[in-house]
């Protein structure tokens, strides 16, 4: 067991809380480094995928899991990152100008969406969400001229001073990078006046408001951040499939976002990596299991049926994700052998409606 | 012109029923259990594959597959309740949402792999055959007619059954505050659970309506994503909301299909829930939310 | 002029009056305590200071100047508040609570935040420090690091407090600070009221049941019943007011 014996406020305040994690982070460093080098291109393929689903991740989870909004829409917000970013590179705009605006375009839209959010809740933003959705899908399959309709726009690979990002593990330092610096700004977010702010929204709007907090300004911002974040997401995506149609960012793609912060653990970053790893690594999965079963099963089917399978065993068994079960885990062997089976159950609760009528 | 308009207005009645059909079974369960069932187009449309499999595969005539499909889905749907919605009762909107995003999955999924169904289109057969009627120049097939009056008619049996039976106030009770309830010696759970069955056998009522023109195949469910504009308009938690909100969305879509250009008929109904989620969001019959504090 | 005042207040919501041309004024320093039967409009007096609904009649005046806008505009002024049927941050550690109520203080802006420059750093000591201090007065150190969630109900009432005092107001509303409490933590929060007039020179505007509390602490007393005012004075006129009596406090037969 280990106890921090705490003399400093700043302890409380800096990333690593003891010597003990600045270790095994800086082990994960090394391994994310060395990663090119260890694993197969196949392998370090998905890591791409992994860290550009973790970026977008991060995002939906600052909205959902950490200001209490919803959103089935977000595979808009990544839409308008990759097509910006498809845009401007066929004009020959430098990457590091179309990426962040890409990053800022979104933001623009996130705002949009933001302001009639402020008003909505649960179901009602929900649906809204899903609205916007539908109706930017189908702007993007008839805006022809700038998105090229249904047959989609083609993109290079990523050049920066000159420098081409075509092999593999390039493009993997570049997503790494990337992958990290936007975790960094969340933590530095959520450790400041602007993230307690968010998370007082999620826990009960009435007294945010009454301790002095803007709901519309800060509920608005935290749709920019978010949609942001996506749209840097969208941006590398665009370049990691080379293709981009409007068929990639539809309803259903927004639900396997919105699964990633499920199945990690709504709350924490971690949980973003670990629901990512998940997402990308699922598939797979299942292609493995289906070695297993009579040929008449058809693929698309069994994907349906083990994907809604583990949205709902999750959510029964396993309401605080992959990261909460690593939690438990880690708890165990922490407080060895004091550990309770009730260590982390939730307290019963009962349905009491809001509604007035 | 004039029988134009009729046209395209008894064509949005038609398609608004089916709508209709849906929103009442997301409304029912609303109201029930505040929560909202994403997989209410996926249970329309496994109701529409058990009529098909009556009609088609065991050869009964329409009525009887009709019922076939409406009991066998008020099963599947009180299953649903016990084995998937009951353990989350209570937990924030958010999850109860997704579990049941994830419940649609798994009967879509089901759907394909079961070897009669799997990924073809069928045609479900109706005693109606290609029979038209011509009402003041507008051309209306007799599938249309009938659901149109099958849902009327459902739409009164229904009034009827929660005006007059203790369900309906049991169930407003377990909604608003489910641990007084509990205390008042309402047995939410079974409650809830008839609920469920209720709403699944509506949604399958409007699965077999809605065959004939979409016809039955895996993905129908997503017609049913136009419910909840449907619900929204009409006021969520009201049960002529939902049906009134059917209509109405019947009615755009059929509209903006021939008004408008390519592609708006699609979107319509989702532009709508917006401008009403803007300006009016308890719909037109609706609730207000909130917090007292 | 007074410090804080209400000028005939009125709100009615459909067809049922909640509040009916209510005015008082509160001097500065003082310990005001409203009291009447349940349903007389006492906490939606306090959800109309607050800014939570508007008022159908009457305005608010505090130092001066029309008290207007949103909730957070009420809390920029320097009026905090707690609420009768508690509404922490159930998810948040309690320290956590209590540095959202130093919202209004923050300097530093989005853009410093999320670089974490060391301005933020020093802020976020700053605001901690001042933090503690509350957390020394209510006695809470025990428990910081705890989630609000699984603190027993008494606990989390002065948790409410603590988080309004961390606002730094010049004015608090306490909604029923006493509400659920045993004779032991109400004589503390006797003792806390004493400390935030007296030491912290905060003014108190209270609702309260406990009569004995209104006796110990209050300034002046304000009498409602069905939304009218029926009386105002110091505790001992009021508690003898023949309209109080049989309203409130129950004469003898």
């Amino acid at each position: 067991m280990r106890f921090i014996f705490k003399t400093d406020y700043v302890q409380d305040i800096r990333l690593f809380q003891h010597g003990g994690q600045v270790f095994w982070y800086g082990a994960l460093g090394v391994l994310l480094l060395a990663a090119p080098y260890i694993v197969s291109g196949y392998v370090l393929s998905q890591l791409h995928f992994i860290c550009i689903y973790a970026i977008v991740g991060f995002g939906l989870m600052l909205l959902v899991g950490y200001t209490g909004q919803i959103s089935l829409g977000h595979a808009a917000f990544l839409a308008v990152g990759a097509y910006t970013e498809a845009l401007l590179q066929s004009h020959g705009v430098p990457f590091v100008i179309s990426i962040i605006s890409a990053a800022l375009l979104s933001a623009a839209v996130g705002i949009i969406v933001g302001l009639p959010a402020l008003r909505l809740k649960g179901i009602y933003l929900a649906i809204a969400t899903l609205a916007f959705n539908v109706i930017v899908e189908e702007i993007v399959t008839r805006w022809e001229s700038v998105t090229g309709g249904n047959s989609g726009k083609l993109l290079k690979a990523i050049e920066i001073f000159g420098y081409r990002f075509s092999s593999g593990e390039s493009f993997y330092y570049l997503c790494l990078v990337l992958t990290v610096l936007s975790a960094l700004a969340l933590i530095n977010l959520l450790r400041s006046p602007t993230g307690r702010a968010f998370v007082a929204i999620r826990d009960s709007e009435v007294s945010a408001s009454c301790m002095g907090i803007n709901l519309a300004r800060y509920k608005t911002m935290s749709f920019a951040l978010s949609a942001a974040l996506t749209g840097v997401g969208g941006a590398l995506y665009a370049h990691k499939v080379g293709f981009i149609s409007p068929e990639q960012f539809t309803l259903i793609q927004s639900i396997e976002l919105v699964t990633i912060v499920i199945i990690g653990g709504v709350g924490s970053l971690h949980g973003a990596v670990l629901g990512a790893a998940f997402i990308i690594m699922l598939p797979q999965g299942i292609s493995i299991a289906k070695g297993w079963l009579p040929d008449s099963v058809p693929q698309a089917g069994l994907q349906s049926v083990v994907f809604g399978l583990i949205l709902v065993v999750f959510i029964i068994f396993e309401p605080y994700g992959l990261y909460g079960r690593w939690l438990k885990i880690r708890t165990y062997f922490d407080v060895f052998p004091f550990y309770r089976r009730g260590t982390f159950r939730r307290q019963r609760n009962y349905l009491r409606s809001e509604r007035l009528r | 012109m004039f029988s134009q308009l009729l046209q395209l207005f008894l064509a949005g009645v038609a398609q608004g029923c089916v709508y209709a059909l849906v929103a009442l079974g997301f409304v029912l369960i609303y109201k029930a259990t505040e929560t909202v069932n994403f997989a209410q187009g996926d249970v329309m449309m496994l109701g529409a594959f058990f009529g098909l499999t009556a009609s088609t595969i065991l050869g009964w005539p329409y009525w009887a597959t009709i019922l076939f499909a409406v009991i066998v889905m008020a099963a599947v749907g009180m299953l649903i309740e016990r084995i998937v919605i009951r353990p989350v009762l209570g937990y924030p909107t958010f999850t109860v949402v997704m579990i049941t995003i994830g419940v649609g999955y798994i009967l879509r999924g089901v759907v394909t792999m079961v070897p009669a169904w799997g990924t073809e289109t069928h045609t479900l057969r109706t005693p109606f055959g290609d029979s038209v009627l011509r009402v003041g120049g507008a051309v209306i097939s007799a599938d249309q007619v009938a659901t149109i009056v099958l849902t009327a008619a459902l739409c009164l049996v229904l009034y009827l059954f929660f005006r007059y039976a203790r369900l309906g106030v049991a169930m407003q009770a377990t909604s608003q505050n489910q641990l007084a309830a509990y205390y008042m010696g309402i047995p939410v759970q079974r409650v809830n659970m008839l609920i469920w069955g209720l709403a699944a056998a509506v949604a399958a009522f409007g699965g077999i309506l809605l065959a004939p023109s979409a016809f039955v195949h895996s993905n129908m469910g997503f017609i049913g994503l136009k419910a909840f504009p449907a619900a929204v308009v009409g006021g969520f938690g009201s049960v002529p909301g939902a049906v009134v909100g059917g209509l109405i969305i019947g009615l755009v879509e059929a509209f903006a299909g021939f008004y408008l250009p390519e592609g708006f008929k699609d979107i319509a109904p989702y532009v709508v829930v917006l401008v009403v989620l803007l300006f009016m969001p308890s719909g037109i019959f609706g609730e207000t939310i909130r917090k007292k504090v | 002029m007074s410090f804080f005042a209400v000028e005939n207040l009125g709100v009615r919501f459909g067809g049922v009056v909640a509040v009916d041309g209510v005015s008082f004024s509160v001097n500065q320093g003082e310990v005001y305590t409203i009291i009447g039967p349940n349903g007389a409009g006492k906490t939606t007096i306090f959800n109309l200071i607050g800014l939570i609904y508007p008022p159908t009649s009457g305005r608010i005046v505090f130092e001066g100047q029309e008290v207007r806008g949103a909730p957070h505009d009420v809390a920029e002024r320097g009026i905090a508040r707690t609420f009768q049927n508690i509404e922490l941050f159930e998810h948040a550690t309690v320290l956590q609570n209590l540095l959202i109520g130093r919202h209004r203080h923050r300097q530093t802006n989005l853009l410093d935040e999320l670089l974490f420059l060391p301005k933020v750093k020093r802020a976020e000591i700053a605001q901690r420090e001042a933090v503690e201090k509350v957390i020394d007065l209510l006695d809470l150190q025990h428990y910081r690091d705890s989630l609000v969630a699984g603190l027993p109900y008494g606990v989390r009432k002065v948790v409410e407090l603590g988080r309004a005092l961390a606002t730094d107001p010049k004015l608090i509303l306490l909604d029923e600070p006493s509400s659920g409490l045993n004779p032991e933590e109400t004589d503390d929060m006797a003792f806390w009221i004493e400390d935030i007039q007296k030491g912290l020179g905060i003014t108190v505007l209270m609702v309260e049941h406990d009569m004995n509390l209104v006796s110990r602490v209050s300034t002046r007393v304000l009498a409602l019943n069905e939304g009218k005012v029926i009386a105002e004075g110091t505790p001992a006129d009021v508690q003898a007011h023949p309209a109080v009596v049989e309203a409130y406090l129950g004469g003898g037969e």
